[in-house]
């Protein structure tokens, strides 16, 4: 291999490495979610097209910086998460149907109306965000004079990179060391254990719900700075966010981060290897071979040690 | 003789926990078998290897001299064994008489033969007066006894019957003991989860005991009641419960 | 009565031409019918046999390409695709079930959203064989007129519906049904779940992409993002039976009466035309949480159908 090759190879693994924690945030949320509610957010992506509309127009509106319009969004989003739960999805849970897929579908049905609102409101062009550090990146040939290979990593990547991490830290320290966090996962563990131990699981309901959208609407502005906006790229991002939640294994964090970051730098490999339209291709593709060789994700091995059904 | 099932050195894991622990044991044509323990002793672990929804992770089962442990359940219901559980799963949407017809067509391919076989089967399990209504709305002891009948309905020589009789009121317990001893006398071979200790000593002629996973004894009721390994096992149980 | 009600309908349909139809009512006609197809195949499925398909759109569009690339690439009429549409189904049907018939309830239609997505993406880069986005004209109609395609479309119609009322009444149909109550009770029971899931994965992809090979020699033009949209195809298709009805005959056909002519009217506004995703997603919102069973499924009459839609 020479020394171009080499540059391309690692230059795509650290794109998606980069990627791949962003994609991580997306797919945590979806994955409490289902861990705590047993169903799927099909407007997962759609949620995060609406923090990307709130952190752009607080940028060009009031010139707030996308990094810092996190803890504007964010909180918003954990409202707007809790009021569909409250409002929408909560009767549907007492319904009763033939078909128990109700609750997907009607994730679906929200995703839309709100991909149509977006493009009713904003129209259906692309946007990008002119932060003034858009373009911006470390050389590696900045930190070594004689490097043989020439590496360069985007200062907006890197940083939301670097944010979604403190976030998933943060979330982490939430769901293991509070009193609320714990009963949230106690709920996704083992819901009438539970109730007995006097665990309000309406109110987990609703706060996952919340935390959830708020996990994803950071994602949203972490995305700012580094992609277009549009309305219809929520369905994009649902699909990769239940991607990683397959990858990783329904319900477990962990597994999310880690199937965000394979699908990451996968996604990375076939955009540069094979063609930037097959990039979601090959999403797919992971996502079988997962389906079929790994059916309970990476948590599956992960959690070899503990006890089946 | 020679024994219908033989359970053969059969171990399950989940994990590192054994939930089944080499267990052996025989069941020989026409007899009605119990299979007791305290809870999380491995018995409905155990029936869901034999039915085939877990493959053992050691050992072998055999039904009539074949080896059906690593086959799929359908085959093996196919094979002659049908099983009920103990968290009853009627087809809710579905009549009681289409419940068991679903299961007849497992023998018959006609749909007026299967009719009839389920029309007889209702009647036998005294269900008959319900086939109309959806199985979802039937009380518990009848959504057990349904459970019974769709079994039945799969032509089996082995039943295995997961605590068919609890949260039975006293009536519904009488008739569902009428109803096993007259299976019996038909000819099917019984395997019995039971908690209820007079009933399972009163209908079994033999009974095997186990106790986290391991059997721990096996004999008639007789000998089990005066085990001591087993009244051990039981200390801090209920017996009559 | 009721048993000849198919028969009358049929037979009401089959005049309904020769009284003189405008062209758009007769336009109107072919969808409605075009979607009864769709939604009986995904009912089959779905309602029946309770495994949710979120890729429709996978099996209309490969229908529809099947007759497209048939005329692109080998220059022979796109009407040979409504037959061999049926044998690349059932291949199609069968990569995609050893796929996704392991998963189940909602998993399973993740995944077969997925694979809707997969074959759209996969049509949009195989530019030699499909045109990609440029998508695939047919240069010489068939029929200028839309009579004779409203009749084709009404044979496959009537095909279909015997097709899913003789499986829905045969031992098939208890198995789907047993299927959709309890899988593991089901596979207790001697039935082999994943056998009698593929079966119904197979029909129903072979209807649907009638549908979709019909609608290629039909509308003369396809392109990916429309033979296979996930809102247009995959989820109209689940609307079409949940607003219609899940489980039951008649509430595909009633469902795409009404989304149908939803669609159409509500494109006729001037202001809400562009706004119809939200109406449907609206609608879709309502229905489940207060007609969670659709129309048919809901009228209280034959509340006794409920679940499954027969009763001798």
């Amino acid at each position: 291999m020479d020394a171009v090759a080499v540059e391309v190879l690692l230059q795509t693994l650290i794109a998606g490495l980069l990627l791949g924690g962003l994609y991580a945030l997306i797919g945590i949320g979806m994955t409490l979610i289902m861990g705590v509610m047993k169903i799927i957010n099909l407007a997962h992506g759609e949620l995060m097209m609406v923090a990307m509309y709130l952190a752009y127009w607080l940028f060009v509106l009031l010139h707030i910086d996308p990094y810092i319009s996190v803890l504007i969004v964010a909180p918003l989003m954990f409202f707007f998460g809790m009021a569909i739960q409250r409002f929408l999805i909560n009767p549907v849970l007492k319904v009763e149907s033939i078909l128990p897929e109700n609750q997907v579908i009607l994730t679906v049905g929200i995703g839309m109306v709100l991909a149509n609102l977006a493009t009713i409101f904003f129209t259906s062009d692309y946007r990008s965000t002119p932060v003034d550090y858009a373009s911006e990146a470390w050389y590696l040939s900045d930190f070594w004079r004689n490097s043989p290979i020439e590496l360069s990593l985007s200062v907006p990547w890197t940083v939301s990179f670097v944010m979604a991490v403190l976030i998933t830290v943060a979330l982490w320290f939430f769901l293991t060391k509070t009193d609320t966090g714990k009963s949230i996962r106690a709920t996704a563990q083992d819901i009438e254990a539970a109730i007995l131990m006097g665990v309000n699981v309406e109110r987990m309901r609703l706060i996952t719900f919340g935390l959830g959208a708020a996990l994803v609407g950071a994602a949203g502005c972490l995305f700012i700075p580094i992609y277009y906006l549009y309305p219809s790229l929520g369905g994009k991002f649902t699909l990769i966010a239940f991607v990683i939640t397959i990858l990783g294994g329904l319900g477990s964090t962990v597994g999310a981060i880690i199937g965000g970051l394979i699908l990451g730098v996968f996604e990375s490999l076939t955009a540069t290897y094979i063609g930037m339209g097959w990039a979601p291709v090959g999403r797919f593709v992971i996502f079988i071979i997962a389906l079929i060789f790994l059916p309970g994700g990476v948590a599956s091995i992960l959690r070899r040690h503990r006890l089946g059904r | 003789m020679r024994p219908l099932l033989e359970v053969k050195d059969v171990s399950r894991f989940f994990g590192g926990l054994a939930a089944v622990m080499d267990v052996s044991f025989s069941v020989y044509p026409g007899e009605i078998v119990g299979l007791i323990g305290p809870n999380g002793a491995g018995k409905t672990t155990l029936f869901n290897v034999i039915n085939g929804f877990y493959k053992p992770s050691k050992g072998d089962i055999y039904f009539k001299e074949k080896k059906i442990s690593g086959l799929k359940p359908h085959q093996i219901c196919k094979l002659g064994i049908a099983r009920t559980f103990q968290v009853v799963k009627p087809l809710q949407r579905m009549s009681v008489m289409d419940n068991v017809l679903a299961s007849a067509f497992l023998r018959v391919k006609s749909k007026t033969e299967a009719r009839e076989r389920a029309e007889e089967i209702l009647r036998f399990t005294g269900l008959y007066d319900d086939r109309d209504k959806l199985s979802k709305g039937l009380p518990l002891g009848k959504r057990k006894r349904l459970e019974i009948a769709r079994a039945l309905a799969t032509g089996p020589e082995l039943l295995l019957l997961d605590e068919s009789f609890a949260g039975l009121n006293p009536t519904e317990l009488n008739e569902s003991i009428e109803i096993i001893k007259k299976i019996r006398d038909s000819g099917i071979t019984i395997l019995i989860i039971e908690h209820h200790m007079k009933v399972i000593m009163s209908i079994s002629d033999r009974i095997v005991v186990l106790n986290y996973g391991e059997k721990i004894a096996e004999g008639t009721p007789q000998e089990i009641a005066n085990n001591p390994v087993v009244v051990e096992a039981y200390l801090g149980e209920a017996v009559d419960a | 009565m009721k048993r000849y009600a198919p028969y009358l309908i049929l037979g009401i349909m089959a005049i309904l031409p020769l009284i003189g139809l405008s062209t758009y009512m007769l336009h109107i006609l072919i969808m409605v019918i075009m979607w009864s197809v769709i939604g009986m195949a995904w009912n089959l499925l779905g309602g029946y046999c309770g495994q949710v398909s979120f890729g429709h759109a996978a099996f209309f569009g490969v229908g529809a390409y099947t007759a497209g690339i048939l005329y692109y690439k080998l220059g022979v009429s796109a009407w040979w695709g409504v037959p061999l549409s049926v044998l690349i189904l059932v291949v199609e049907a069968l990569i995609i079930g050893f796929i996704c018939l392991r998963l189940r309830g909602p998993f399973f239609a993740l995944a077969t959203l997925a694979m809707g997505e997969v074959m759209r993406v996969t049509a949009e880069n195989l530019r030699d064989f499909t045109q990609g986005s440029l998508g695939i004209m047919l240069k010489e109609r068939t029929w200028v007129e839309k009579t004779w395609y409203y009749y084709i479309i009404l044979l496959i119609a009537a095909v279909s519906f015997v097709v899913v009322k003789k499986v829905i009444e045969s031992r098939l149909g208890y198995y789907f049904v047993a299927i959709r109550e309890d899988q593991d009770a089901a596979e207790s029971l001697g039935i082999n779940t994943t056998l009698y899931k593929t079966i119904a994965l197979c029909i129903s992809a072979v209807l649907t992409g009638l549908a979709g090979a019909f609608y290629t020699n039909y509308m003369g033009y396809i392109d990916p993002e429309v033979v296979f949209a996930l809102h247009d195809i995959s989820i109209v298709t689940i609307m079409v039976v949940m607003v219609g009805g899940v489980a039951t005959f008649w509430g595909p056909v009633v469902g795409s009466v009404i989304m149908v002519l939803l669609a159409e009217f509500i494109r006729s506004l001037p202001r809400l035309g562009s706004a119809h995703q939200t109406l449907f997603g609206i609608l879709l919102i309502v229905i489940i949480i207060f007609l969670p069973n659709g129309i048919v499924g809901d009228f209280p009459k034959i509340k006794r159908i409920f679940g499954f839609g027969r009763r001798s």
